[in-house]
């Protein structure tokens, strides 16, 4: 090796131009959404004074109500369960008939863009059409939730199937037997523990969704929720928002505990 | 034993199967008959298609477009590169054993066990896991004929190799299987395991009047198992005939320097095959 070529290989090779021009365009777009974002922190502390004001009306919180708080708060969680069992029994066939493994191309991509659709569509879009369709209540966030989570769990579905191991597949294929029972006996057992991880994954986070689909009237605490920000009950709200944390927070260790049964 | 299938039918006739994987030749016009009853040893190096020409005989596997067919216990199992209709019933006829067992891991012994009753179960009742004491008895006297009924509510992963593969048997011995096809059985066990296996299959040969086709990378093996032998060479059929024939210069006459690869299995070892008697690998649970 020539000392030239040591020289050279003693340096980093130099940032290529396509790079520098990478970086530029991020800087460009941080400053136009700035612009377009109406960023200004300014704001943050010349008004840091009626900011104070405002959050110390939160405390203490007031728990006055807490009975009625906590019924709402079960309403929720009732419909976080309802909306994920529904989902995961739909996302069961769905998830099957998207994955590569299991199901032709021609079914296969109808469904996969079906539940894309059905996942790009945020929760609250479609609880507000649900409230058009069934009226105010919690079963307009049942559906919600169902019909979104469908969405997102029948693509983790799939995404399992698709890495399990074909050959106990074939060990049943080789006795003679119909695909359906090829899947219950050769799919499902492999599968069955992450799908059981993903849908408990899925239950936790529809409890914070169902909480917030509430504020289009489709049920539970969001509703309530929504009424007292709306009438500057801070005290209220500030007690309502431990609720729901301190649920969320009990609802995520318990399922983190089930979760370990399963695998 | 009581091969109770008249003998002019071949259990498994194959005809001109060729088999071409992007344009190498894993099969080569491989035109054989296998009587009822028959044990029949399969030898040839990796990669002289033992195991394509085994799953070709299932219908796990399909020929080349336009030539060639595979008929099992008189039914076709496909011919010109088509599968038949109905191979999901010849395949319920057909007890397949898997180099790496392909038991479900998860699941218990006896449900894998009971999954060689699906050709014949309805689907309602196979879809639920609703199978009858009779069936499920079937399954238990399947395990206790290869020794290992007290593993059977056991996660298969949970076994050791020899005794999964014996697990596997059992799914055929469930299946009722007229034709058992192993690919290889023996490869991934240690040798204590593997003359545990050989022996289950040999005694299913003889007791039942099984046809029995495997695959065996060591030559050993097919002599003191097989009465017929059958040698691949890159896809094509070099020798039939009796095992016993197979001396250490005819090998190295048909494969030259691939003969050590098949001669090396159970060298030294003469004594630990004579030594134990046939019944043992059966009844003994490890």
């Amino acid at each position: 090796m020539t000392t030239t070529d040591d020289a050279r290989l003693l340096h980093p090779p130099r940032t290529s131009l396509t790079k520098l021009a990478v970086y530029g365009i991020a800087l460009a777009l941080l400053a136009w959404s700035w612009h377009g974002a109406e960023i200004r922190p300014e704001i943050l502390v010349k008004d840091a004074g009626n900011m104070a004001t405002f959050l110390s009306d939160f405390f203490p919180p007031n728990f006055r109500d807490w009975r009625f708080y906590v019924q709402e708060m079960l309403i929720t969680v009732q419909i976080a369960i309802w909306g994920t069992v529904l989902a995961v029994v739909a996302a069961v066939p769905f998830g099957l008939l998207a994955a590569e493994n299991i199901a032709p191309v021609w079914v296969r991509q109808p469904v996969r863009r079906l539940m894309d659709a059905l996942r790009a569509i945020n929760e609250m879009v479609f609880a507000m059409l649900f409230v058009v369709a069934v009226g105010l209540g919690p079963f307009a966030g049942v559906l919600a939730l169902f019909v979104h989570t469908t969405g997102v769990l029948a693509k983790l579905f799939s995404e399992a199937v698709e890495a399990i191991d074909p050959r106990p597949v074939e060990g049943i294929r080789a006795t003679g037997a119909n695909p359906l029972e090829e899947i219950v006996y050769g799919v499902i057992p492999q599968v069955l523990p992450l799908w059981i991880s993903y849908a408990l994954y899925r239950f936790e986070s529809n409890v914070r969704s169902a909480s917030v689909v509430g504020m289009v009237g489709a049920g539970g605490i969001g509703v309530v929720l929504w009424e007292i920000i709306r009438g500057f009950y801070f005290a209220e709200t500030c007690a309502v928002m431990i609720i729901i944390v301190a649920t969320v927070s009990l609802i995520d260790v318990a399922s983190a505990q089930l979760r370990k049964l399963f695998i | 034993m009581n091969a109770a299938m008249p003998t002019d039918k071949p259990a498994i006739r194959v005809s001109k199967l060729s088999k071409t994987f992007k344009g190498c030749k894993a099969l080569e016009t491989v035109s054989l008959d296998i009587a009822p009853g028959e044990m029949v040893a399969l030898i040839g190096a990796s990669g002289s298609g033992k195991s394509t020409l085994l799953r070709h005989l299932a219908g796990l596997a399909l020929g080349d477009d336009g030539t060639g067919s595979v008929d099992v216990l008189g039914t076709r199992v496909q011919s010109r590169g088509q599968l038949a209709s109905d191979i999901r019933r010849t395949r319920s006829r057909v007890g397949f054993v898997f180099q790496q067992f392909n038991l479900v891991g998860r699941l218990p012994v006896m449900t894998n066990v009971l999954t060689g009753s699906l050709g014949r179960v309805p689907l309602w009742r196979s879809l639920t896991g609703r199978f009858t004491t009779e069936e499920r008895r079937l399954a238990l006297d399947a395990l206790d004929r290869v020794g290992i009924a007290d593993k059977s509510w056991t996660r298969a992963s949970a076994l050791s190799g020899g005794q999964q593969q014996r697990a596997a048997i059992a799914r055929t011995l469930v299946q009722k299987a007229e034709v058992i096809l192993a690919d290889e059985p023996i490869a991934s066990l240690d040798p204590v395991s593997s003359r545990r296996v050989m022996e289950t299959l040999a005694r299913i040969n003889t007791e039942d009047g099984v046809t029995v086709v495997v695959s065996l990378h060591q030559v050993d093996f097919a002599i003191r198992y097989c009465p017929r032998t059958i040698a691949l060479k890159k896809g094509a059929v070099i020798y039939d005939g009796p095992s016993a024939a197979l001396t250490p210069s005819l090998l190295r006459e048909l494969y030259g320097s691939q003969a050590e690869e098949l001669g090396t299995g159970v060298q030294g070892s003469a004594s630990f095959v004579t030594g134990l008697p046939s019944g043992l690998a059966l009844a003994a649970n490890a």
